[in-house]
């Protein structure tokens, strides 16, 4: 198991202060660094003065669409006498993500208990965290601390004590990155095919076993103690821009550059400061050439558009992009782009359901083409070609699958289109005949 | 690192295998795995959950856990065990890549070669793992039946780059001078 880096002084490490701390991870540990509080508060308080606190404090879903949590929780009608689920969404398989896993292995009951929390306040007495079957560490951990929980009556027929109903279990996937999709993690709960459902109806009116369902993030769900614990005011504080997008955000870094890893900053950070002083800036010798700042599904960025790029949800669109799951992947100039986004186009191709004709086709087609351009058997009208099919991926399908593997393709033909006609004209690709002599 | 139970071990063959070709030799004599201590385990899962189906993915697991693939005698045993029909059952199995469906080496080697660990030499790492384990080609079973080494799409680690699964094990920031140390701890 990696170690994380110390924190950086310029992070703001709320989610990520006890990550490498191995002593956070047993139930008396979490509870010795001020765990559990805030889910005895929780079960003292009408569940819609939780939802209050949240609205407030303006967390924004960090899976990637932002939607605020507060207004998500307010969909849920408690009373309605219809069995309520929570699940939380563990299947991280964006590429270039890996914050979920860091918070899991280290902090495992920082989620059970905002899992528990956001059960109690939607009305649910079951909630199923969907961990990817290939994250066996964090499934041991949330197991381990699952136990513990249940032994020690934190979780049960009488949580805390009080008489109060809060079962949570772990839902293991089996390989399937569309079972981060909220209606596809829904079905691939209930024992079928993880397709992606038609919306609507919305998981607040019928969603797991067709009764009223919120998905949340492990990231949106482990900020929830916090919130509750120090205030709503306390939260929204954490504001460097603008103030739709508050609290802290843990970004993952990979790709070609010094320092990978998590790091956890406020929101509205200036990305220029975050990858050269946090992240140690590009490899000896190198230079960044394009950074996809929110995991494979967003649009490419120069490093000019990153550079001026201030880090909310706002600020990465303002910059062409943006910041979906927080994952920060970095490539230099020793990287040929074509290869990179033809690899990316492989994965959605990878994933998709095959449900939507659009995706199914349009995600093999666009990944033969780039192979193709990448080996040098490209011509001028393939990129059109490539526009087309993107166009015709985007939007029109039952889920946003085949427009991520669109958007990646877009924004490199528009930001690296020489790079693409090098391909074609010298029907090679330029960096691999450089690094072979 | 514990290989998967079963049979597993002595099987020699591709996991690419035509459906059912690799299987059914020694299926002959299937010995039903939803039994005694496995099968309370599936009757505490179905509790959780208010339908028999959606215990499935779990069943497999414990399917896969126990004999270290699912073959079609065991999307039967599940399918019965649910109430559901074999063919809805290889349905599920099918969509899902972490089931094999065919047997496969004792170590199962998974190697990430999406795009940031690509950046960062997934192929080099692929081509040491390939060489070093005897297996040729990925998907293929190295010929003393102990590696089968796959590709696979993120595996979540990508900060970590590259990351490989062996068996329930993750192992980060493999390189190739890495590969033999790594495989050695496992003959």
């Amino acid at each position: 198991m990696g170690f994380p880096h110390a924190i950086h002084a310029r992070e703001e490490a709320v989610l990520s202060r006890h990550f490498g701390d191995s002593n956070a991870l047993s139930l008396d540990g979490w509870k010795q660094r001020g765990g559990y509080k805030a889910l005895e508060m929780a079960l003292g308080m009408e569940p819609a003065a939780i939802v209050n606190v949240l609205k407030e404090s303006g967390l924004r879903g960090r899976g990637g669409a932002g939607f605020p949590t507060g207004l998500k929780w307010s969909f849920m009608k408690p009373g309605d006498g219809k069995p309520h689920y929570l699940c939380c969404n563990a299947d991280e398989s964006e590429p270039g993500t890996f914050k979920d896993r860091e918070i899991m292995r280290w902090t495992p009951h920082a989620l059970i208990e905002g899992c528990a929390i956001g059960s109690y306040a939607i009305g649910a007495e079951t909630c199923f965290i969907y961990i990817r079957g290939e994250f066996s560490e964090p499934l041991r951990a949330v197991g381990n601390a699952l136990g513990e929980a249940y032994d020690a009556g934190v979780l049960g027929a009488n949580a805390m004590g009080t008489g109060k109903t809060v079962n949570i279990y772990i839902h293991k996937g089996a390989g399937a990155y569309i079972c981060g999709e909220e209606t596809a993690l829904m079905n691939s709960i209930e024992g079928r095919r993880g397709n992606p459902r038609i919306k609507p109806p919305f998981p607040a009116v019928a969603g797991l076993f067709g009764q009223p369902t919120t998905i949340n993030n492990v990231e949106t769900l482990a900020a929830v103690p916090q919130i509750l614990v120090n205030g709503a005011e306390w939260y929204k504080k954490f504001c460097l821009s603008n103030p739709k997008s508050t609290g802290t955000k843990l970004f993952s870094v990979c790709g070609n550059i010094a320092k990978p890893g998590n790091y956890e900053v406020v929101l509205g950070f200036p990305f220029k400061d975050f990858l050269y002083e946090m992240c140690g800036g590009p490899l000896p010798g190198r230079k960044f050439k394009a950074i996809v700042p929110g995991g494979a599904s967003v649009p490419i960025q120069t490093p000019e558009e990153a550079e001026a790029t201030l880090m909310d949800y706002e600020g990465f669109v303002a910059q062409g992009s943006m910041l979906g799951s927080g994952g920060v992947i970095v490539f230099d100039d020793s990287q040929c782009m074509v290869k990179l986004i033809g690899r990316f186009a492989r994965f959605f191709a990878h994933e998709s359901c095959a449900q939507c004709t659009q995706c199914r086709e349009g995600t093999a087609w666009v990944t033969k083409i780039l192979e193709r351009i990448e080996a040098g058997g490209g011509t001028m009208q393939d990129l059109d070609t490539l526009l087309e099919l993107s166009e015709n991926m985007t939007g029109k399908t039952i889920c946003v699958l085949s427009d991520s593997c669109a958007a990646p393709i877009v924004s490199g033909i528009k930001k690296f289109r020489h790079e693409f006609e090098a391909h074609i004209t010298g029907k090679r690709c330029p960096l691999r005949s450089r690094s072979v002599a | 690192m514990t290989p998967p139970g079963g049979e597993t071990g002595s099987v020699h063959s591709p996991a690419h295998a035509p459906h059912g070709a690799a299987g059914h030799s020694n299926e002959e004599s299937y010995q039903p795995v939803l039994l005694g201590g496995v099968r309370d385990e599936l009757n505490r899962i179905l509790e959780r959950y208010p339908t028999k189906m959606a215990a499935l993915l779990p069943a497999l697991w414990l399917v896969q856990d126990a004999r270290g693939w699912v073959s079609e005698h065991s999307m039967a045993e599940v399918a019965q065990a649910l109430e559901l029909t074999p063919a809805y059952v290889k349905g599920v199995v099918t969509f899902y890549t972490m089931y094999h469906q065919h047997p496969v080496g004792r170590y199962f080697v998974q190697v990430c070669t999406t795009s940031p660990c690509m950046a960062c030499g997934a192929e080099d790492t692929v081509a040491a793992l390939l060489r070093h384990t005897g297996c040729g080609e990925l998907g293929s079973t190295s010929p003393d039946g102990k590696f089968t080494v796959i590709e696979v799409e993120c595996l979540g680690a990508c900060g970590f780059a590259t990351p490989i699964m062996i068996n329930e094990e993750f192992v980060e920031s493999v390189t190739p001078d890495k590969v033999s140390t790594i495989l050695a701890q496992l003959r």
